[in-house]
């Protein structure tokens, strides 16, 4: 049974009881992650990670941010100083795959899309869950932001969290 | 239970029995990290001392040997080792994913004979291994008991593993059911803690976090082991905790400081028998 469930948090299986996996009615969750403008001598856009926390299933990271441009892919050796990350989930996979990793960000609002069963993300089925979102800043502070929501029989959602100091307001709406 | 060290200090003062107000001091292997990415080139150093406040430098430097198990059973020479004044310093490679253990184990014999109408006590220094020198010709009324302590840490690249968790040894050992880099704020922990193999039932187990220089409040979380020799601890902040556990000693016998004094004093001939351990794990917030 537990195995069943996994499989089906993966969101790549057709016909699964309970579930609508028709391409055109695809589940999207869009996140929006405002990252604070700090005046500090020595800014480093902070490290950033995401994943999804659903009580009983494995936690699964949908976006990494971190330092892509350094040789060797040097910058995955800071990946554990998001620590909640790399506890409950990161170490697992210690070099994230490319579907779910991407470049630091600049402060501001990024809006960000993700397609349930394309890169980590999954199909969300009605049910509790939360998004968590943890930033990490070479020289600064570390945060994390819990942001729960729960997805309607529709496959519909929305939430919102806000961080104080290494993130601001964090805001998503799942849609089909 | 938060227990303070006021309330302790008053307790040790107000007891009727020969305890030493100074509190013993405690052993503690500290490492730099918990956590490796596991690249294959990261460096762990690890500070070993004897100290009266967690995490602090303040008694003599111990010249102890320290054994370091990779995750696939080999033993890891140290590096950089150096005793100093206060603490003892060294480097370990961490080269393989998963899981290693960085111990200190140090088995003793205490006890007593009888030579020529005389008692003498056995001298400092005796091991098991040396026990049977330490015994002249024509002793008798040999009385001895063992003291085993052991101190350790772990650390972990990559994914947590469990193959440097086995006992069987002699002494206090930890099995973990909650592995030791794998602790949070505010989640329940589970330690089995084995006597010489097997399961250590109603065995006194404390918590300290460290810092306390810096604090009024010890904030040491008090447990007893069930039959099974399992105990449970919910961290209430982060940071670096000591945890040990002891039977014997002034340490042990956590109702020997208040409850009433034995009916038959313990005989001074027979020497009790010892065991401590003492983990630091870090707790992730």
């Amino acid at each position: 049974m537990q195995s069943k469930q996994k499989f089906i948090l993966t969101g790549v299986t057709f016909g699964a009881a309970g579930m609508m996996a028709s391409p055109a009615l695809a589940q999207t969750m869009d996140v929006t992650i405002t990252i604070p403008r700090l005046t500090v001598a020595e800014y480093h856009k902070p490290y950033v990670a995401l994943w999804i926390e659903q009580a009983g299933k494995p936690a699964r990271t949908i976006n990494v941010w971190y330092d892509t441009g350094k040789k060797n892919n040097a910058g995955i050796k800071w990946l554990r100083d998001m620590r909640q990350w790399w506890r409950t989930v990161g170490r697992t996979t210690p070099t994230p795959p490319n579907g779910v990793t991407g470049a630091t960000r600049a402060p501001g609002a990024a809006k960000i899309s993700f397609t349930s069963g394309k890169g980590g993300m999954p199909v969300l089925t009605a049910g509790a869950y939360t998004l968590v979102v943890e930033a990490a800043r070479e020289g600064g502070g570390r945060e994390v932001v819990k942001v729960p929501f729960t997805v309607s029989a529709a496959g519909t959602a929305k939430g919102s969290g806000k961080g104080s100091f290494e993130l601001g307001a964090v805001s998503l709406t799942v849609r089909r | 239970m938060l227990k303070s060290r006021k309330s302790l200090l008053l307790l040790a003062a107000g007891a009727a029995l020969a305890l030493s107000p100074v509190a013993q001091a405690r052993q503690w292997l500290l490492p730099s990290e918990t956590m490796f990415t596991g690249a294959g080139n990261e460096w762990l150093t690890v500070d070993a001392a004897n100290s009266t406040d967690l995490y602090y430098y303040d008694h003599p430097g111990q010249a102890w040997d320290a054994v370091v198990t990779a995750p696939d059973g080999s033993v890891i020479p140290v590096e950089n080792r150096m005793v100093g004044k206060l603490r003892q310093v060294f480097d370990v490679p961490i080269a393989q994913g998963g899981t290693y253990k960085i111990s200190v184990t140090n088995d003793m014999v205490m006890g007593s004979y009888m030579l020529a109408g005389e008692k003498k006590m056995l001298p400092r220094g005796t091991t098991p291994a040396n026990l049977a020198a330490a015994i002249p010709a024509g002793a008798t009324d040999v009385q001895t008991a063992e003291a085993n302590n052991r101190i350790e840490t772990f650390v972990t690249a990559g994914e947590p593993t469990t193959s440097v968790f086995t006992a069987g040894g002699k002494g206090i050992e930890m099995i973990p059911v909650t592995h030791p880099n794998d602790l949070a704020v505010g989640e329940e922990a589970t330690f089995q803690f084995m006597l010489d193999g097997k399961p250590a039932a109603g065995i006194d187990v404390v918590a300290i976090p460290g810092g306390i220089r810096y604090r009024a409040d010890i904030k040491q979380m008090d447990a007893k082991t069930d039959a099974e020799g399992k105990v449970s601890f919910t961290w209430p902040e982060a940071g670096m905790y000591w945890v040990s556990a002891s039977i014997g000693g002034r340490r042990g016998g956590g109702e020997g400081a208040g409850g009433p004094p034995p009916a038959t004093p313990p005989q001074p001939e027979a020497p009790q028998r010892r065991a401590s351990y003492a983990m630091t794990v870090e707790v992730q917030g």
